[in-house]
Parts: structure tokens; sequence; C-alpha cells
């Protein structure tokens, strides 16, 4: 099947010269949750910002639908929502205006039923008259996802959707998120909470410095972060890895005076205890060791420290 | 062509001007009136007719101008520079319109606010002074060609500004003076010769005296070179416009 995404060698320079995409290439699936984690800083809001036509590209390609986002921009663009990171609105206008507003924009003709069932699913019906001004962040935002919701996207790009939003709203974005995905459209968030991604996406896509690290099914990439390492330093070095440490997934490095072994935190047993055992048992000497995590967790972990 | 997105801004704007009703048609229709009592009845009471028409009725088109360019300029700019400051262009920048469907809708808006307020501003005139209007057609397409001109004009003025000083300081400092000695209240012909020449390298002289000859059928300048200067106008600012989209100049990253 055609994703219904496909960006190719996407590099962005913004003006000041600063290179905030370097060849950035993914794939979306339709009707997925993709999940694009990454710090702050990392390009996530310029990759869809690039996407939706808000920020041009310096060079490579975006196809939504198959559809040249530059080229046929009418297209893409009117099967595209978005809700943006940061919350403007339109301070002297109501969240049923803006959402009509929204719709017709869009290129959809007047349909209030449809606006009635946004603005009921996000709870802001009994808001729909009030003035935006006197509305709070959350409400904001929720104002926000109708206007994106009102013109029934294919794609809906939510930008850190959670970013600063209490619990309840959280739920019922999950909830929309979920009845989307169920009416068939494609979400992709982007988010510097694994957890978030975690609860969510069917797919993630980790992206930092401009550039897609990886990309892998969730369930996949939850097992690879659970991969640590442990590094003994031994006392004198080792020719080979003797037979009887065999069932250990060990490598030998430093001139055979370094040796690490991969272990899974997420399993009951990582076999630390029965590996030192055996090295006791084979009369090899260690005089220091350390643990590690593999590159992967490295990152998710700056990211995660870095907003806690 | 996104006739929906012309309806959706078209409608949203004029729905902002029904808010702001006393800011925008009762502000210009009051001025209006003041500037009639001052310079029609207190002051041209002493003036003697100009070419045959009496002063109070003289200014009337130069007046009129004068609102519709001001009004045009500053509704247009606004309603673009607030989306902009506000960020909430994003939207704008985001949907299936080209710039044909957001001028049709923004320009479109504050076009007709203009016309509005000019008409308004006719039928308050013919309370003081008797009015006749020699070329009607003429007179409507003048009020049509320069509200749409200005407004492309504040919609280029409301891009460029990235401060609230710039929006109005372009109004303020090159729009105000052209108008005023753009032979609102006299008749160029009036000026020492030296000014009479100076005064044709003013584009608004052209515009009011192709408006005041639609009046009273005197002019300063030959009425086509009037309308030619009114198209012309409107044609550079239609091409700013479209380089504006095109490249995005201050409004796309
Ligand atoms: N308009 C801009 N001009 C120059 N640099 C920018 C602009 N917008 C973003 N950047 C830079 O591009 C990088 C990526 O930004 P962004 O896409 O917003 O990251 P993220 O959304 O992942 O936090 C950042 O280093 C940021 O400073
Ligand atoms: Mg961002």
């Amino acid at each position: 099947m055609q994703p219904v995404i496909r960006i190719t060698d996407l590099t962005k320079t913004y003006a000041g010269g600063y290179e905030a995409l370097k060849a950035v290439n993914l794939e979306i699936d339709r009707g997925e949750i993709f999940g694009l984690l990454g710090p702050n800083g990392a390009g996530k809001t310029t990759l869809i910002n690039i996407v939706c036509g808000i920020v041009t590209k310096t060079s490579g390609t975006v196809l939504v639908d198959g559809f040249d986002n530059v080229s046929d921009y009418r297209e893409t663009r009117s099967r595209i929502g978005l809700v943006p990171q940061e919350l403007p609105t339109e301070t002297f206008e109501t969240p049923l205006n803006v959402c009509r507003f929204s719709r017709g924009l869009f290129g959809k003709p007047d349909n209030p039923e449809h606006i009635e069932k946004v603005l009921k699913s996000l709870s802001l019906w009994d808001k729909k008259d009030q003035k935006m001004m006197l509305l709070s962040g959350g409400m904001k935002r929720r104002v926000l996802i109708a206007k994106a919701l009102a013109h029934e996207p294919d794609v809906l790009f939510l930008d850190e959707p959670t970013a600063g939003v209490d619990v309840e709203l959280r739920q019922d974005m999950w909830n929309v998120v979920q009845s989307l995905r169920e009416s068939g459209v494609t979400v992709i968030l982007t988010t510097h909470y694994i957890e978030e991604a975690e609860q969510l996406a069917d797919r993630i896509g980790v992206i930092n410095h401009g550039e897609v690290i990886i990309v892998e099914e969730k369930t996949k990439l939850m097992r690879e972060l659970g991969k640590k390492e442990l590094v003994l330093h031994l006392t004198d070095p080792l020719a080979g890895i003797p037979t009887s440490l065999g069932d250990f997934e060990l490598e030998l490095s430093d001139g055979g005076c370094e040796l690490t072994y991969h272990y899974d935190t997420k399993r009951d047993h990582t076999g630390i205890t029965s590996l030192l055992a055996a090295l006791h048992d084979a009369g090899i000497k260690f005089n220091d060791l350390n643990t590690s995590q593999s590159s992967l967790e490295e990152i998710f972990v700056g990211l995660v420290h870095k907003d806690s | 062509m996104n006739y929906n997105a012309i309806r959706a801004i078209y409608r949203t704007e004029m729905a902002r001007m029904m808010r702001t009703v006393v800011q925008s048609i009762v502000a210009p229709v009051l001025s209006t009136s003041l500037y009639f009592v001052i310079f029609g009845a207190a002051i041209g009471s002493r003036i003697t007719e100009i070419d045959g028409v009496s002063y109070g009725a003289f200014i009337v088109p130069g007046l009129i101008m004068l609102s519709i360019m001001t009004e045009s300029i500053s509704n247009s700019s606004f309603a673009i520079y607030f989306p902009k400051f506000s960020g909430t262009i994003f939207e704008l920048l985001s949907a299936p319109v080209s710039f044909v469907e957001v001028l049709l809708g923004y320009v479109g808006a504050a076009a007709t606010k203009s016309v509005i307020i000019g008409v308004i501003i006719l039928a308050t005139a013919s309370f003081f002074v008797t009015i006749e209007v020699a070329h009607p057609a003429i007179m409507l397409l003048f009020l049509v060609l320069i509200s749409v001109s200005f407004s492309l004009f504040g919609f280029i003025l409301g891009v460029w500004a990235d401060g609230w000083e710039k929006l109005t300081i372009v109004p303020i400092l090159v729009i105000m003076p052209l108008t005023f000695l753009g032979g609102t209240f006299y008749s160029i012909s009036m000026l020492p010769p030296a000014w009479q020449t100076v005064s044709l390298f003013n584009p608004i002289v052209y515009l009011i005296s192709g408006f005041r000859w639609s009046f009273y059928e005197n002019a300063d300048v030959a009425i086509g070179l009037s309308l030619g200067m009114a198209i012309t106008f409107l044609s550079l600012c239609l091409i700013a416009i479209w380089w504006i989209f095109k490249t995005g100049y201050k409004l796309r990253n």
C-alpha cells in the first residue's frame, strides 16, 4: 500500500544558516499513529511545518497521498489538519466561529452538525459562544484541535499535544485520537515524552539534530530499549572466551582486557549473578566494572532528564 | 478555486467590522462631518467658489477619498498583521488557498467596508451641501478602484510590518501628507507654478482629481491620466502581493 506521507531527502536550512533538517527520509503508513520522538530543537516542528506548508523546504520532496506538497499544495493541504505546538488564538472570536472559519478555509462547505460533533467530543459545546480570550490554556488547545478536525482531515498532526496539559484534557485527547484511528485517520504526534509515544503510537521515529535516527514498530523498539551492557575490566588479559562461559552473550575487546555482557533489563533474569559465579569458577578476576545503556536509550534518557 | 475559503475569510472579516461598528463606520463619518463643519462651513464660507463649485461641495470628493484611503489601509493592514502577530496565520499558510483567494477574502472585505464608508460619507455630506454627480458610473469606478488598491496596499503594509510602530508610521508619515497635499482641500491650480509641478509627482493628486472630475467635471489633470494612474497603482500592488506569496516574503521561513 502507498504510504500516506513519503518524505525523501528533506533538508531545511533556516535563513540564519542553521541546518534544522539533514536529509530526512520518512514514510507514514495510512491509518497508523506515528510518534515522532526527539528532544527540544531536534527539528520536529520544522518537519511538520514543511509538510503542512508553513515553512518552505530547502531541498527534497514531500508527497501526501502521492501528491507533491509544493506543486499540488491544494490536494495535500486539504487532506491535512494541524494542531500547532504554540497556542495562537483569535482573541475576540468564539470557538464556534473559528471552527466554521477553518472548515471553510480548507475548502469544505458549511456543516453545522459536524462542527457540533467535534465541539462536543472535546467538551467544548457549552463554551462554543465564549470569547477565546476568556478560555483557559487547556480550553484553547481543545479549540485548536477542534479547528483541525473541523475540515475532516485524513492526516492529523499533533505537535507536542500534551505539553502543559491537564489530565482531563489528556484523556479527552487520547479518546479523540483513538476514535480518529478507528475512522481511518492517520495521526502523527510529536513529543519528547517516551511514555506518550509508548501509550499511543503504533510506530515510533526518533529524531535528533535534524536526523531521523531510527524508525521502528513500538513493540520492537521497547524491547531494544531494555538492552543494557555490563563491562568488566579484567586484571589479566584473556586470549579468548573460555568455553565454560559459552552460554553468555559475551564480547572480548581492548586486547582481551575488557569483557562486555549484553543483557535485557526487562527480562525476569538478567543473568548477572550466574555470570559472576561462572567467572569466579573460571578464575577470571576483574578490578573494575561499569554498566551502560545502548546508545538509543542514552538518547531517551537524555530526553527524559531534560524535561523532568 | 477554493470558493468556500473566500467566503469564510470574507464572512469573518465582515463580522469583525460589525463587531466594531462604532470604530469602523461611526468614526470616519464623525471625523468627516467635523471637516465639513470646520472647512466647509466655517472657513469655506469665506472662500469663493472654485471653478464654479462652492468650497463646501468642492471638498466632498477629496474628503471621501481621504477617508477611504486611510480606512482601506488601516483595515486590511490590521486584518493581515494581527494574525501574523498572534500566530494564527499558521492556518492561512497551511490552508489549500492561493493568494487569489486570500486577496478576494481579506482585500474584498476591506474594500467593501471602504465603499460602504464612502457612500455613507457622501450621504452625510449631502446634508450639508448640494452635491451633483455628473458621472455616477465613473464615480463608482473610482470609488471601487481606490478602495481595492489601497486595501491591497494596506495588505502589503501589514505583511511587511514587523511591529505596531511600522504599521502606523507609514499611514502617518507617507499616506497622510500625500493625501493632504494631494488636493483634498484645494485645487492644484491654486498653487504657485513651482508647487504645481512638484504636486504632479504625487500620485494621489491624480486619484483625487479624477474622482472630483466624476462629480463636477473639473480636474487638475486629464481624467484618462487619473484612471491610468489608478490602474497602475492597482497593478503594482497586485504584482507585489503575487511576489509576496510566491516567495513567502515575511510570511514563511
Ligand atoms: N525560524 C527559525 N529560524 C532559525 N532557526 C530556527 C527557526 N525555527 C527553528 N529553528 C531552529 O531549528 C531547530 C529545530 O527547531 P524545531 O523544529 O522547532 O525543533 P523541535 O520542534 O524538535 O523542538 C532549533 O535549533 C531551532 O532553534
Ligand atoms: Mg517543536
